[in-house]
């Protein structure tokens, strides 16, 4: 696994790009405006928040028995199963089922899962063309760009890159209307949906009791995708299991509320294994860990397993609203990106990770499953001290400064000498607060401290 | 009643007035105030930072220290919130249980300024008089993690000669956040700059909060952009009075 580059140096450049800032404060904002009021029309909303909460506590406390429970009734509803332990063996599964078919060009269901694996560039590797069918993740893929948000992939381009885009790729002749765009894409989308042997489609939820998946999603290519070609595949992680049928009531009100701030999302698919006449002749569900049963092992960590992907933190945090997507290094931006590539990926490949956050609180309070990120954010920061990734100097300071605090006498000459030292050295030049001073004055030094000024009295 | 102040390290070193208000203020009011000269940092920066047997220690320390009070307040909510959630959470996942229920016990009874003025100890009019336009910045601590709700805004509404005028995306965090201010100084900065151009539309003179580190961040961005805009604690207005 290689290291992603770390989250101040990756910062810059959203911080760098006011057309980027501009985009991202309009996006979130418009987002927030219309998540706040179809929340705020939900009277149970704490109680769907809560339900939601607990449920996903509560399987992922028993993981192992449901997801044996879902892989008997897809398999009993005619689907097969496969169990991938990581990326590896996942694309493989996925890249198998292709070669037996025949299949060279295949339709997809944006997906994080498969964006995780890098499913498309392993089959592009096999031969095989993976097309995505999502607007905005064609967008990308056309241009050799990559998400920068979990619900608007492309929230970083405006209409005329992408006018300019499609100029290039697929119509020289489009203009830069939305309207124009759309058409053109849904044109050129057609003709590989209606060509397609097989498709490949992620999973917002997995029913175990009837072997179910669920796909939600706004533009219907994904109800294309999975009832189109003759053979679906469907890759999802193995924290997507939900135990019932009736469980799916608690999350289908949650998610499009939290994602796009709909009271209900535009298309629904839900389908259990194979059935004659209708939808594809074969399914195939790949499971896949790549390091989520890791997860699962740190009690306080595996709180971002329950995670439905809606994207809420990102449009609260005004961390991400300044620095895009892209500076998380990972297919999971924002707050909850924050707290998953550090336990996928290996804490000490992203250790600055768990530090890009203010700890201000505002992701928990959106997040509709009640993920404490603030709280997992610093059980990671923990991780991070443990595992020796922080630098030398910031270890001996903070063992220092707590030897300090540990008595009044040592604490009391510090103040002395920090006083002193405040008005001797040319603090906004040298050390640590020279990081402060480039965009803030120090305060101004006080006559004496607090304590002075009590024992004076 | 007998309240016990705890004031936190940076605010005895760097920035005296805010707590120094608050002895005035709770005096004022007639209550009796009680400064345990043992007292040092309630160990947030370690228990944020990561660094949980440093933060441990000095929780231990500080329930040594404030463990025989009724009654704790502090001017700042941040601290606050550390005694009474981070602490026990601390003690639990190295194991301890007996140490988080004793935690829990004194976390109960710890107050930040504004939950304590308008909870235990039921202030009424404290006779504060401050003649001037002032906008409020909800600090997330104290919004989001104590969840003192409009308590501050209550209180600045009742002081004599204060205008109380409204800041756009108050609720969104000014970019402190403890070592995150040094840490991804970059971001922090653009935090600020947003912070600090909302609070100069409003065209008040002082925007006030209960968090003195927030204040720190806010205060020193103010005064670079040269707006004249003072940043005060809540302590600060409140004790305000006429004639001085």
């Amino acid at each position: 696994m290689t290291a992603i580059r770390p989250f101040p140096e990756a910062a810059r450049e959203g911080l760098a790009n006011p057309q980027l800032r501009a985009n991202l404060a309009r996006a979130t904002g418009t987002i927030r405006g219309k998540r706040r009021a179809v929340v705020e029309e939900t009277p149970d909303w704490e109680e769907l928040r809560e339900a939601g909460r607990a449920i996903k506590a509560r399987t992922l406390a028993a993981l192992d028995e449901h997801l044996v429970v879902l892989e008997r009734a897809v398999e009993s509803a005619g689907g097969k199963v496969w169990w991938a332990r990581d990326a590896a063996e996942a694309n493989e599964a996925v890249s198998q089922i292709a070669r037996e078919h025949g299949a060279t060009e295949i339709v997809k269901v944006k997906s994080l899962t498969t964006d995780e694996l890098g499913l498309n560039e392993y089959l592009a590797g096999h031969g095989i063309e993976a097309v995505e069918t999502d607007l905005a993740e064609l967008i990308l893929q056309l241009d050799g760009d990559w998400s920068s948000h979990i619900l608007v992939p492309a929230l970083h381009r405006n209409r005329h890159e992408i006018g300019e885009l499609f100029r290039r790729t697929i119509d020289r002749e489009v203009g830069d209307e939305p309207a124009a765009l759309a058409e053109v894409a849904r044109t050129y989308l057609r003709k590989k949906f209606l060509a397609a042997r097989m498709g490949v489609s992620g999973a917002n939820f997995l029913v175990a009791e009837t072997g179910t998946a669920v796909v939600v999603e706004s533009e219907g290519n994904g109800r294309m995708c999975t009832t189109l070609p003759p053979v679906l595949v469907t890759v999802a992680g193995i924290e997507k299991v939900i135990p019932r049928w009736n469980d799916l009531e608690v999350f289908l009100q949650l998610l499009p509320r939290s994602s796009t701030g709909e009271r209900m999302n535009p298309y629904t698919s839900l389908w259990s294994g194979t059935r004659a006449g209708e939808g594809p002749r074969e399914f195939h569900l790949v499971l896949v860990d790549n390091g989520r049963t890791r997860v699962l092992a740190d009690e306080v960590g595996r709180g971002a397993l329950a995670c439905i992907r809606c994207s809420a933190c990102l449009n609260v945090c005004p961390v991400y609203e300044r620095t895009g997507g892209h500076a998380y290094g990972s297919i999971y931006p924002g707050p909850i990106g924050a707290i998953l590539t550090p336990q996928l990926v290996g804490i000490e490949n992203a250790p600055t990770l768990p530090y890009a956050s203010s700890l201000c609180g505002a992701c928990y309070e959106a997040c509709p499953v009640k993920i404490d990120i603030p709280d997992i954010l610093v059980h990671l920061r923990g991780r991070a001290v443990e595992a020796g990734v922080e630098p030398a100097s910031e270890r001996l300071a903070m063992r220092g400064l707590a030897r300090t605090f540990a008595s009044r006498r040592a604490y009391e000459s510090a103040q002395r000498l920090g006083r002193g030292a405040l008005r001797l050295v040319p603090w906004a030049r040298v050390g640590p607060l020279r990081a402060w001073a480039r965009a803030r004055d120090l305060p101004s030094q006080q006559p004496r401290t607090f304590r002075g000024w009590w024992r004076a009295r | 009643m007998r309240v016990t102040l705890f004031v936190p390290c940076y605010a005895d070193t760097l920035a005296p007035s805010a707590a120094i208000a608050t002895v005035t203020i709770l005096e004022r009011l007639g209550h009796e105030v009680v400064y345990p000269g043992e007292q040092t940092c309630c160990g947030q920066v370690h228990g944020n930072s990561g660094y949980f047997r440093e933060a441990l220690r000095l929780a231990e320390r500080f329930v040594d220290v404030f463990g025989d009070a009724d009654l704790v307040v502090a001017p700042s909510a941040s601290c606050v919130g550390t005694v009474r959630h981070l602490y026990a959470r601390l003690a639990r996942r190295a194991g301890k249980v007996e140490l988080a229920e004793r935690f829990e016990a004194l976390g109960a009874r710890v107050f930040e300024l504004s939950e304590a003025l308008t909870g235990p100890l039921e202030a009424g009019d404290a006779g504060s008089f401050f003649p001037h336009r002032v906008t409020y910045h909800p600090t997330c601590h104290s919004l989001r993690a104590l969840r003192v709700g409009g308590a501050p805004q209550r209180l600045l509404e009742a002081v004599e000669g204060l205008e109380l005028v409204p800041l756009r995306r108050a609720e969104e965090c000014c970019g402190f956040g403890g070592t995150f201010a040094v840490k991804n100084a970059d971001t922090s900065a653009a935090m600020l700059a947003d912070k600090v151009a909302a609070i100069e539309e409003t065209g008040a003179e002082a925007c006030v909060a209960v968090d003195g580190s927030c204040l720190l961040q806010i205060g020193g961005g103010l005064a670079r952009s040269g707006s004249g805009v003072q940043a005060l604690h809540l302590a600060e207005v409140l004790a305000g009075a006429r004639g001085e």
